[in-house]
């Protein structure tokens, strides 16, 4: 699968770098593992000797991706998914970064496993891997981890994974000495005595089909809140993963204040809504809860604005055991490495959406928010670098995913647009092998 | 000697998982083929044989006394065999999944599965996985059909057609899978229906049922032809839905007082268990405007309409 390091030159390609704002037709040239330039006419110049001349034929190449939350199960639930499995449909999906989540098993809250996981990802995963960190021990919300260390280690920000910190003493403590370090502190905004009992968004359809619902209050209220402790510190502070217009609304007033404050969606929140859960289908069960149509219209508009940062997958590989359940005992939880970027070019084959402005949401905003170099095509940056076909058409058929679990919410759906070749640190890790 | 059914109704579904989605053909249909068992159940020789060679089983994931033995009765007076599922000590205890249990049962053939289980949807994901028919007995806060349309006879026999009426719903409809399918059904025969209920028992959305909502009972209960109160299970107190048994009776119980805000001949129904002296009084489920009994002896006949007609449409070989 890994090719050697030769040199390679992207030709004949559409460039878009969401970095620079640019989409034009050139070349990009590659060697030793960064991006040497992206211009018109490098083919007509001559290349170094050995360079392996890729024809994009006018197809899409930018930067790889950056998935900013990935649920991977190593250390502790390798059945779900291993660094190596998570890696495998990332490279399939365009994802040349996953940003994995600490609550694994033990969690990561040390920076042993934080070296473990580095490690471990060098050894076995395809793509890079950046490790979140506990932003509280053993993501209990009541003591601070060891942000500095697990800074030094490598941890590229805090979080309690999908857990909200529901004590803000402990929440103002955590922001306000991880802004000593420079540390993002990235918050799952979901009140867990609000959610209570619910399963999905509440409203009419939660109640038409019987099961409890979970308020767009349970999101606002902490989002709301912690935008009122960022102000009282000098914090870096990144909302997980917010459904609804009323957390953009608290988006909105927390950035014209001028706070550092960033926030992202998934996917699944871009692209489906509530009603998708039809007959308890529970691989439209995730956490935050799928809102309604009104709330996802409204996400896109943001993400088209730049109020919203960041587009993510929120992968969490849950296996049949724990989904082919009533709706409301399955765990929730959808993978989406491999999709994310297929499911995102709806958007903009919907012309809800341009497509730098997508990329830029899944690359380049990411990677600034995280302080990794990626996420650009500009010379001199790694070479992380993505060649797709953004209108091909096909069916996604679950048996063909590569990570462990299939519990896809988009099984069998219709998409457009598929990553040929994912390039990582200037070696090609995939490619597409059309049947 | 048997009497040849009359009616020769027969619901073209493999099962019956709610009220959502029949047509009010489909519902007067049911109601029909009921009105001929009422009257064989009264007779000293109940049986038919119409449900012969077949096998139903009931599978109660929930413990329930009144519909399970109505199931039970039902089955039998057709001439099905019956078999119960004892879950409580059965290998779910031990582990096994609800699908797992599901396929287990299939292999043995059983042409009826009647199913009640505590999660929303559970039966609907069992119906995915057998052969035969299924009927929903009740799955969580979301439906229970043959619930509502027991009602709906019981309403019929003695209020004349459904669609004149205005029927209010009390309690804790939060909770209630009994008014939910009742909403639908009663909305499905054109009746005008309105519940009342303090709002942290009322679901959110439930505006868009097509039904008034009042949380007051003089005003919920004004002219009302129909009274059907729900029950309020004591867990309730500790999940901060209300605060006392005491005021909840005080202001949602209904007593003789709260009765005559309703039209005077208007009658009173309740799907059991009762909590006296919580969501109704006893004067009133004893007295002469109660229903209560009558929804019983309406339960069976209802079982045995919904199994005949689902059985007219198994396959015959």
């Amino acid at each position: 699968m890994l090719s050697d390091r030769r040199p390679i030159l992207l030709a004949n390609a559409r460039i878009v770098d969401p970095s620079r704002d640019l989409d034009f037709p050139g070349d990009l040239l590659i060697a030793d593992g960064v991006i040497r330039e992206a211009k018109r006419g490098i083919h007509a110049t001559g290349v170094p000797e050995g360079t392996e001349v890729i024809d994009c034929d006018g197809r899409l190449v930018a930067p790889g991706l950056v998935d900013m939350r990935a649920f991977i199960g190593e250390p502790g639930a390798e059945y779900r998914e291993t660094l190596a499995t998570a890696s495998q449909a990332a490279a399939a999906g365009g994802v040349t970064t996953i940003v994995c989540q600490p609550d694994t098993n033990p969690v990561i809250d040390d920076p042993a496993i934080v070296d473990f996981v580095l490690r471990r990802a060098s050894a076995t995963a395809i793509v890079h891997v950046q490790p979140m960190a506990a932003l509280t021990k053993g993501l209990e919300g009541t003591e601070l981890a060891e942000i500095g260390l697990l800074k030094a280690a490598g941890a590229v920000a805090f979080t309690d994974g999908v857990k909200s910190v529901v004590n803000a003493q402990v929440m103002r403590r955590a922001l306000t000495y991880a802004g000593d370090f420079d540390a993002l502190v990235v918050h799952h905004t979901e009140d867990p005595n609000l959610i209570g009992d619910g399963v999905m968004n509440e409203g009419e359809f939660a109640a038409r089909l019987g099961l409890f619902g979970i308020p767009k209050a349970a999101e606002t209220i902490v989002l709301e809140r912690d935008v009122r402790l960022v102000a009282l510190s000098e914090a870096r502070y990144h909302a997980a993963s917010i459904t609804c217009a009323e957390s953009l609304a608290v988006l909105r007033r927390a950035k014209e204040a001028g706070l550092n404050v960033s926030a992202a969606a998934s996917v699944n929140h871009l692209t489906l809504n509530e009603i998708d859960i039809g007959s308890y289908r529970t691989f439209f069960k995730v956490s935050p809860p799928l809102r309604s149509e009104d709330d996802r219209t409204a996400l896109v508009q943001a993400l088209s604005e730049g109020l919203l940062d960041v587009v993510m997958s929120d992968h969490n590989p849950q296996d049949v055991e724990v989904k082919r359940l009533p709706f409301a005992e399955a765990a929730p939880g959808a993978i989406g490495l491999e999709t994310m970027f297929a499911a995102g070019l709806r958007l903009v084959h919907n012309g809800e959406l341009q497509l730098t402005t997508l990329l830029k949401a899944m690359s380049t905003r990411p990677a600034e928010l995280l302080g990794l170099q990626c996420g650009t095509l500009k010379p001199g940056s790694p070479a992380d670098v993505i060649v797709a076909d953004i209108d091909a058409p096909w069916v996604l058929d679950p048996a063909e995913l590569k990570s462990k679990c299939k519990n896809t919410p988009f099984d069998e759906a219709r998409l457009q647009g598929r990553v040929l070749r994912t390039i990582v640190a200037g070696r090609t890790v995939f490619e597409y092998a059309s049947a | 000697m048997n009497i040849a059914a009359k009616s020769t109704f027969v619901l073209h579904r493999r099962h019956l998982l709610g009220i959502a989605g029949l047509s009010a053909d489909e519902i007067s249909g049911l109601l029909d083929l009921a009105e001929e068992f009422v009257e064989l159940n009264r007779q000293i020789e109940k049986k038919r044989a119409s449900l012969r060679g077949r096998t139903l089983i009931n599978l109660f994931f929930e413990a329930s006394t009144r519909t399970q033995s109505s199931f039970e009765l039902a089955g039998k007076r057709l001439g099905a065999d019956v078999m119960n599922m004892a879950v409580a000590n059965s290998s779910l205890k031990k582990g096994e999944t609800l699908i797992d249990t599901a396929m287990t049962l299939n292999a043995m053939h059983p042409d009826i599965l009647v199913v009640r289980h505590h999660a929303s949807g559970a039966v609907e994901l069992l119906a995915q996985k057998v052969d035969g028919s299924v009927v929903n007995a009740g799955d969580g806060a979301h439906e229970h059909p043959t619930q509502a349309l027991l009602d709906a006879l019981t309403i019929r026999r003695n209020k004349g057609p459904i669609e004149r009426l205005t029927v209010t719903i009390c309690g804790d409809i939060l909770h209630s899978r009994v008014a939910r399918s009742n909403i639908i059904l009663l909305n499905t025969m054109g009746a005008r229906v309105r519940v009342v209920a303090p709002s942290t028992l009322l679901p959110p959305g439930i505006e868009r049922f097509g039904v008034e909502v009042s949380r007051d009972m003089r005003e919920g209960l004004k002219g009302a032809d129909i009274v059907m109160m729900l029950r309020l299970q004591r867990e309730r107190m500790n999940g901060s839905f209300v605060p006392s048994t005491q005021e909840y009776f005080h202001y949602y119980g209904l007593d003789q007082k709260k009765l005559g805000y309703a039209k005077p001949d208007a009658l009173v129904m309740h799907p059991g268990p009762m909590n006296r002296g919580v969501e109704i009084d006893s004067a009133v489920a004893d007295g002469a405007q109660s229903l209560i009994r009558e929804q019983v002896e309406m339960g069976v006949a209802v079982r045995m309409a919904v199994l005949e007609a689902l059985s007219r449409n198994l396959p015959n070989i």
